[in-house]
This record gives structure tokens, sequence and C-alpha cells, in this order.
């Protein structure tokens, strides 16, 4: 299987693509290059998401109802997919933010204090 | 669901394209804003959205019902590509047919034969089979009725003890005279079988006691349909068996058959019209053993358990009537164990028919595996290609694995229609002149069904997934790069190919070793002296209780066709008997005897087989007389009773003294022994002879015998010519064949007949398959060294020395498969067990024969590639 050749980017840690797809809908309905484009500006460049996860990783949040799917036409006059999110999604959404932020104070807590926090 | 999914695939595909499209456009857009070129922020664009069909493949797996819609592509592509290679598709679909359709076969006669031999018959898990055993002797008794009865009231752990005894019958009626096979019964049979009848009803309680009191008889749907054609006022009319007037209350289910496997029944009669069957009243004869019995086991009950409140039982019965019981007791047996029918012969050459089988299959298998793999690297470049398109890699192996699964589906299929084909070929073996026609019935119900199915799928799919995981196992790259094969590939494939082909050599070893053993037992057989000479002498059967003699008018028959086939030109002895040797359906009967000055041990009852027979007997069937004389015309029932008893017999019981003048008493009767005879086998021919004494058949006069011809003319002259005297004397006699004795004799051996050719048949295509598997492998290796060997002959070695390399490295992997062949034979050949005779089942010349047969074989095999190995063209050979 073809791997990207390797850079100075970060990569992404596994099963946070769904919050940050969800995450990035929460300011609107976007096509998928919209999408790849807005993570990486978000990111500072940090973050690029490959074809090959992002838009697996859309069909599957539509599988799960979490966003919904439709054609539009683009201010380029382009038809493009967009997703929006649902309140199914948003909750989802919620769920996952929590999740991470319990996630990363937890991990900030060991680097930060890995002993005193035992004694 | 699936028209769902049908209609909604090709709008989804086209959106998905149509989505990544405006991606790459929206890109490339940006970057032309950006300042590149528009060809290159194309291509650019391209790029950086990485492997687009892969992408696609990838999303697509995230859509609901997608496997669906990929097992169907999967399906296509596979049909498609099976059908573009049909010397390919051939050949491993006949090679796995073959292989199923053995194991199906085998499975169907295991169903049928020894699991579940009555259809129609509901308790079936929950029947076994009752047979009686007697201290000091060998095998099973019947029981008589009383102990049936008996036992079945004191024994617990059953729900219904069912009295069954196969008997003949001539059906008269309708101006025509048949036999007919039918079975003597308890009321309760129908009821506790739980058989359901098409017409009518079954016997009521009560209808088996009292002698001739129920002439009430069911048939079998089988001579409804055949003799009354299906007459739908069948109930309540009467037919004749053995001229007694019975009315027809009843006609089985049609998948109904009887309790006995070997024949099909075709009617049943309650127990208390035994006498117009088997002549004398037994019912309330302690001491007549003639039941076949079976008992169904109460919901939940082991067999052990009730086997051990039968023990009980049967010893209240041997305290009760100490004369007729001491030493006696009764055994539960699983059905594929019952003493009294078919089953017990064929239940050792069936174990060794499921073995040999499934080698069978093993090797179709490795053949197969092998045609996969060579077609793996025909096809590598193909895979490349895929997979550089983005097809992924689990995609690839689901591709094979569909392909393998649609392969052994049609190879299933085929090979369950062969195995239906051949469902009637155990009776094949039978001959169908002697006497009547054995139906041995396969069963194909849904357990065989589904255990060959699983079978073949399974085995395909494990043989199909080395080759595929080597095939999926493909560096894009260094394949793409270079047109022809890695070598390093080659070679791991080629060590896989040997592998296959040793298991293939070694399990046809086995095979041949087993095979031979048989083979050589089968001789060893034929070359057993059974004791008499059965060369020239003719037998037949004839059954006056049909004709409803008197005794007196019997006897005046019996007389009349001796003397009339006597007569007849060429005939040197005529003699009737009680029993055939070697026929299963002429039984010798066994029970209790006393001899004048035997001290007999604590528990034991002195036990011997007897027959009667005429003046005579021994002549017509070449049996010498020891000492003594023979039976005489004068040895009436007004004389004193006498008796002839065999060479073993009179070692047993009269060592180191003379028998002749000194008494035993058979039955109620004290007999003088009068002579001594040399043994014959009558029960088995492999077993020796158990004690045996003759009685005369005037003073033991039955109405059913076997008639015994030694005539210096063919058969075809002896049999229309006995068949006439029998009928001239009474034209209301049905005919049974005349057969020569040694026919009698080979029907003895029919289990290792089966078994030999069962096992020639698939130890040769085994051996076929093997050296099949070996061609390929060594073509395989000689086309793919053909650099070297162009090379090694530039060099100087001659062609024989390139013939002799090639020859050589396929040695070497026959003689590995031979080595572990012959291991594996010396572990399984036990299993032949019973089916040998006369020879060890690690008889070293029967494995140094194998080991010739193997060795030829596979070397003719190695030869033909090795031939155009060392005829390869230098110049060509190098340039390539």
């Amino acid at each position: 299987m073809p791997k990207s050749p390797p850079t100075s980017r970060l990569e992404l840690l596994q099963g946070t693509l769904d919050l940050i797809v969800l995450q990035t809908l929460r300011w609107g309905p976007l096509h998928g290059y919209a999408i790849s484009q807005m993570i990486r500006a978000a990111s500072q460049h940090a973050l690029r998401v490959d074809a090959g996860s992002l838009y697996p990783a859309l069909h599957r949040l539509e599988r799960q109802r979490a966003i919904r799917a439709a054609w539009q036409t683009s201010d380029r006059n382009q038809r493009v997919r967009i997703y929006r999110l649902t309140a199914k999604g948003r909750r989802q959404l919620a769920a996952e933010r929590s999740r991470w932020d319990r996630l990363t104070e937890a991990i900030a807590g060991i680097l930060t204090h890995p002993i005193e926090r035992d004694a | 669901m699936s028209a769902w999914w049908r209609f909604r695939r090709p709008g989804r595909d086209a959106q998905l394209v149509e989505e990544l499209r405006s991606h790459l456009e929206m890109d490339a857009a940006d970057r032309v804003a950006r300042g590149e070129a528009p060809r290159q922020a194309a291509v650019n664009a391209r790029r950086d959205f990485g492997n687009l069909g892969l992408v696609q493949e990838l999303t697509r797996d995230m859509w609901a019902g997608i496997w669906l819609d990929r097992l169907w592509q999967d399906t296509r592509i596979g049909l498609r590509t099976l059908w573009r290679t049909p010397t390919f598709t051939v050949v491993a679909v006949l090679c796995l047919a073959v292989g199923v359709g053995a194991n199906a076969a085998v499975f169907s006669w295991l169903e049928g034969i020894l699991l579940r031999p009555y259809p129609g018959v509901a308790p079936q898990n929950r029947m076994v089979a009752i047979a009686g055993t007697v201290k000091g002797t060998p095998g099973y008794t019947s029981l008589s009725w009383p102990d049936f009865q008996d036992l079945a009231r004191s024994s617990t752990g059953f729900s219904a003890f069912v009295a069954d005894k196969i008997t003949g019958a001539t059906i008269t009626g309708r101006d025509r005279a048949d036999r007919a096979v039918g079975e003597i019964v308890s009321a309760n049979y129908f009821s506790a079988l739980g058989i359901r009848l098409a017409r009518g009803r079954g016997f009521l309680p009560g209808e088996d006691a009292g002698n001739g009191t129920h002439p009430v008889v069911v048939i079998s749907y089988a001579m409804w349909r055949d003799r009354f054609a299906l007459d739908p006022r069948i109930v309540g009319t009467t037919i004749d068996f053995n001229g007694i007037p019975h009315v027809i209350v009843g006609v089985a289910s049609r998948e109904f058959a009887g309790t006995f496997v070997g024949y099909a029944m075709q009617f049943w009669v309650p127990a208390s019209m035994q006498t117009a069957f088997t002549g004398d009243y037994e019912l309330e004869n302690r001491g007549a053993p003639w039941i076949e019995g079976y008992a169904v086991l109460a919901p939940g009950v082991s067999r052990a358990s009730a086997q051990a409140s039968l023990m009980v039982a049967a010893a209240r019965l041997a305290q009760t009537f100490p004369g007729v019981e001491r030493g006696h007791s009764v055994r539960v047996l699983p059905l594929w164990e019952t003493p009294f029918n078919a089953a017990r012969e064929l239940a050792p050459m069936l174990r060794v028919a499921v073995v040999v089988v499934l080698f069978v299959l093993l090797v179709a298998c490795a053949n197969v595996a092998n045609l996969l793999l060579v077609r793996s690297f025909a096809r590598r470049h193909e895979m490349t290609v895929r997979l550089a398109v983005g097809a992924g890699r689990a995609r690839l192996l689901r591709q094979l694995v569909t392909e393998a699964l649609i392969l052994g589906a049609i190879a299933t299929l085929l090979g369950l229609a062969i195995a239906y084909g051949c469902r009637h070929a155990l009776s094949w073996f039978f001959a169908p002149r002697s006497g009547a026609s054995i139906t041995l019935n396969s069963n194909f119900d849904w357990r065989v069904l589904a255990l060959s199915t699983s079978l073949g799928l399974a085995s395909t799919l494990l043989f199909a997934l080395v080759p595929a995981l080597r095939a999926s196992d493909i560096d894009v790259t260094s394949a793409l790069k270079a047109a022809s094969l890695s070598l390093s590939g080659g070679r791991r494939s080629s060590r896989l190919r040997a592998a296959m082909v040793m298991i293939q050599v070694a399990m046809s070893f086995v095979l041949l070793v087993g095979g031979g053993l048989l083979f050589v037992s089968l001789n060893h057989m034929r070359h057993i002296d059974p004791g008499f000479d059965p060369d020239r002498t003719y037998t037949t059967y004839v059954n006056l209780l049909a004709a409803r003699y008197d005794s007196v008018q019997a006897r005046t028959y019996a007389d009349r066709l001796v003397a009339s086939v006597s007569a007849l030109a060429g005939a040197r002895a005529v003699a009737l008997s009680t029993s055939r040797p070697l026929d299963p359906g002429a039984p010798y009967a066994s029970g209790p005897i006393a001899v004048d000055g035997y001290q007999s041990a604590p528990d034991e009852t002195p036990t011997a087989y007897a027959t009667s027979v005429s003046p005579h007997y021994f002549a017509a069937l070449g049996i010498p007389i020891v000492r003594g004389r023979d039976f005489r015309r004068t040895d009436s029932d007004t004389s004193q009773p006498v008796s002839i008893v065999s060479a073993t017999m009179a070692a047993t019981f009269w060592p180191g003294v003379d028998p002749i003048g000194r008494r035993l008493r058979a039955g109620a009767r004290w007999t003088q022994v009068v002579g001594v005879v040399r043994d014959v086998r009558f029960a088995s021919l492999i077993e020796p002879p158990a004690p045996l004494f003759y009685l005369p058949l005037r003073q033991n006069f039955s109405p059913g015998f076997s008639v015994f011809i030694k005539s210096s003319r063919p058969l075809g002259e002896v049999g229309p010519a006995v068949g006439r005297a029998i009928r001239s004397l009474d034209p209301g006699l049905a005919a049974y064949n005349v057969l020569p004795m040694r026919d009698v004799m080979q029907r003895s051996t029919s289990p290792q007949r089966i078994a030999v050719t069962l096992i020639g048949i698939c130890g040769a295509l085994a051996v076929l398959l093997a050296a099949v598997g070996l061609y390929g492998v060594m073509s395989y290796i000689v086309s793919q060294s053909t650099r070297e060997l162009g090379l090694r002959m530039a060099l100087g070695a001659a062609p024989g020395g390139v013939l002799r390399l090639v020859v050589g490295r396929g040695m070497i992997v026959t003689m590995a498969g031979i080595a572990a062949g012959a291991a594996a034979a010396l572990g399984t050949t036990r299993l032949l067990g019973d089916l040998l005779y006369g020879v060890s089942p690690r008889d070293p010349v029967t494995f140094l024969a194998a080991l010739a047969v193997m060795l030829a074989t596979t070397m003719v095999a190695c030869l033909v590639p090795g031939v155009h190995a060392a005829r390869t063209d230098l110049v060509k050979a190098l340039r390539v």
C-alpha cells in the first residue's frame, strides 16, 4: 500500500479524526475539500488529513447519521457534496470532546508531575 | 434489501467519483490561484490526493450493505476467470468432485446402514439391539419369546421392547405365487417405533398372543404398489401367506422398509402367526431362541445404565430357570453393532472406507492446491496491476477465496451428484442370483449433505488459501519493474508444491499398502479349505410350509424330491439339510447339550451347533467321514435316535476317547453317536469351526430345508432341471434359485471384496493424482531452470547428467513422501482389523510391493520432464 513520505507534520492520533471532522463542521456545512483545508489552516499546517482517511471517515459518520450530506452548487459554480452536523452528531461531538479533554488532562498531569502525584 | 443495494449501487458509485473529482478540481483551482501552471497544478493535486482508486475503495468499505455488493462482484469476476481457463477449471473441479463425492457416498452409507438404518422409525436415536450371550461361546444369540417378554417386564430404563424376526413366505392369491420377505413382530411394533401407516392400522395389543389366533398382516408400500396396484380398498382384503389366509389390516408408510439391514421388508405379521412361518410353536418355549429384538431407551437413559438394569433382569431369569438359562445373559448393543443383519458384516468395511476416502480427498486437494499455485504465478501480473490501481490486499485475497469457493461449490455439487449416483453401489457387490436381492440403502439426509458440503468447501478453502496468500504477497514496485518472476518467489513456491506432492505420495502409499494387505487377505481366504468341497455342488431351498402339508406329507415330499433329483442325469449325490454352510440366511441352530461323562464347569452350559441332514449329505458336500457311519434311511422316527459329531466336537467333549457309541443329549432326546466327520467352516470362513453335530433329518424334521446336489453337469443344466423337479412334485411351491456352493461361499467374503475394490479404486486414483502432481512439479522446475540446465550443458554436462539431476530431484521428493507414508501406514493399517486374514498389518512383502509400485510410477512422472530437460536447446536456453 502506498505510504505518504515521512514529513515533519504531526501524525493524527488514533481515533481523533472523527472528533476533528465533527468539530470542523460545527461552524457550518462544508464539503470534503473545505474540511481538509480548514483542518490544515486551523492547525497552522501541522495536521494534514489524507483523502484516504478523510472520505472514509465522512462516509462512516454519514452512515452513523452523525452528519448528513447533500449536493449543492458552490460559489465557483461547481456541484459539491456538503456535509452538515445532525442533532446526533452534536451529541457525539460533545461526548468525544469531553473524552478528549479528560484524556489530555490526564496525559498532561502525567507529563508535568510524574512522581509527585504518586507520593 | 438485495433489490435495494443492486438498485442503489451505480448511483452511489457515480456520486463518490463526482465528490472526489470535485475535491481534485478545487485543489487544482486553488493551486492555480496561488500561481502554479494549470497542468502542473492538476498533477500536484493528484499526487497530494494519493491513490484515487484506493481512496474510492476505502470509502466504499464504509457503505452499508457493501459486503453483499462485493460478494456479487467477486462472484462475477470469479466465474468469468474460471470460464476463461476451462482446462484448469475442469481438472480442478473433477479432482475435488471425486474427493467430495467419495466422502459423501461413504457418509451416506454410514448413515443409511449403521447410524440411521431404518427410515420411518421415529425414535432411531434411542433404538438399541437386544442380543443374548452364552458364557463360553463367542458372539450373540437370539432370545426366546418368554425370555424377551420377561426381560421387557422386569427391566427399567426402556420405553419399549420390540420383538422381531426376519422370515420368508410364499404369497398366493390373485393367480400368482411369489416369495416375499417379512418380519414376525410383537404387537407393539408399529406403535413403539412410531411408524406411520399409509392405510389402515398397525397391530392391536394382544394380537401377538396365542397360536395362529390373529391372522392379520401389514404390507409394505412397495408390495401395495407392485402387487396390488395401490388398490384403495386394500385394507380388509385377504391374502395367503404360506397357504394361510391373512387379513390385510394396514399398509406401512412409503419410506418404511422394516428393521433389517440388507433386505427391504415386504410384510409384517404378529408373533401369534409364528407357526405359519417357522414351523413349531415357540411362544411358550423358553429353550427356543429366535427373537432378534430391539428396544427403545427411555428418554435420557444411557445405554450403559440400560445394560446394567437388563443384566439384573437376566440374572434373575437365570436363577428362576437354571435348566435353560444357566450362563445366559443379555447385551444392549448400538444399532451399528446389531448382530443379526448386514450391519455387523459391513461395519468394519465402512470404518476403513471413511479413512480411505478422506485420504483421497486430501490427495485431490493437494493436487488442486498445486494447480492453484501454478495459476497464481500465471496471474502474478494481473494481481500486481490490480494492487497498483488500488485494490486492497484484503480485497484481492477475498477475490481469490471467492474463486476457490466457487470452485469448491461446483465440485461439491458434482460430488454430491456422483455420490447420489453411487447410493446403491454397495448392493452391486452382492450378486443378484444369490437368492433374494440385497438392498443396502444409503441415506441422503441433511446430516450427510451438511457434512459433505462443509467438508468440500472447507478443504477447498484450506488448500486455496496457501496459494492465495502467496499470490497477494507481492511487492508491487519490484514486480512491476521486473517483467519476469522473481527468483525467490519461484523457489519458495516450488518448495510448497514439493510439499504438496509429498503429501500426495504419502497418502497414496498408505492406500497402496492398505489395498495390498486386503488383496493378500482375500487371496488367503480364497484358499481357505472350508472343510467341504464347494465345486460341482449346487444348492437350493424348499419351503413346504406354503404347501400346508402335514408332517407325513412333508416327509413323503422330501423323499420323493431326493429320489427325483437323484434320477437327473449327472447327479452323483443328493441330500437335504436344515442349514447351509456359510449362508447367514440358513443358520445353524445352537443350543444346550448334555454329554455322558463330560464334566462341565460350574456355570457352563455345554453348547454346540446342530443341523439336521439327510443320508448322503456328507457325500454331496464332500465331507469325509472320519470314523463310524453315515445316516441311513433306517434312522427314522421309530428307530434309536442317533447323531454324528464333528472332529472338533469329539475333541472338545470326548478328549482322548472314541465318541462312537457314546450318548449325547440334544434338546430332550438322548442320541447315540454313530460317526465322526471332518470339521467344516459353517458360520464364518475365517473363524475356526465351533463344535457341531448332525442329526438325521427324519428324526428331526423341518418343513423348510436346503437341497444339495453333487453333479457332473454345469449350473445351466442342473438349475432348470432341479427347479422342474421341485415344481413337478407340487406346482404350488415357489421356486428358489439354484446356486453353486462356491457362490454361497463367496458371499461370505463380500465385506472383504467390497473393501478391496474400494481401496483398489481409491488407491489407483490417488497414485494417479500423485503422479500427475509430481509430473507437474518436475515440469515446472525444469521450465524454471532452463537457463541453469543450459549453462550446465554449455559447461560440459552430458544430457545423461542433466536427466539424472532432474530425476534425482523428483526422487528426493518421492522418497520423503514414501517415508512419511510408510510411517503413517505402520500406524493405520491396524484399522483394517478383522478384514485382514492370514497377513500381518505390517507385512513387509506388501510394504515392499507398494514401494515398488510407487517408485515405478513416480519414476515415469519424473522421466518425462527429465528427458525434456536433457534435450534442452542450448542456444534457446541461454538466450532467454
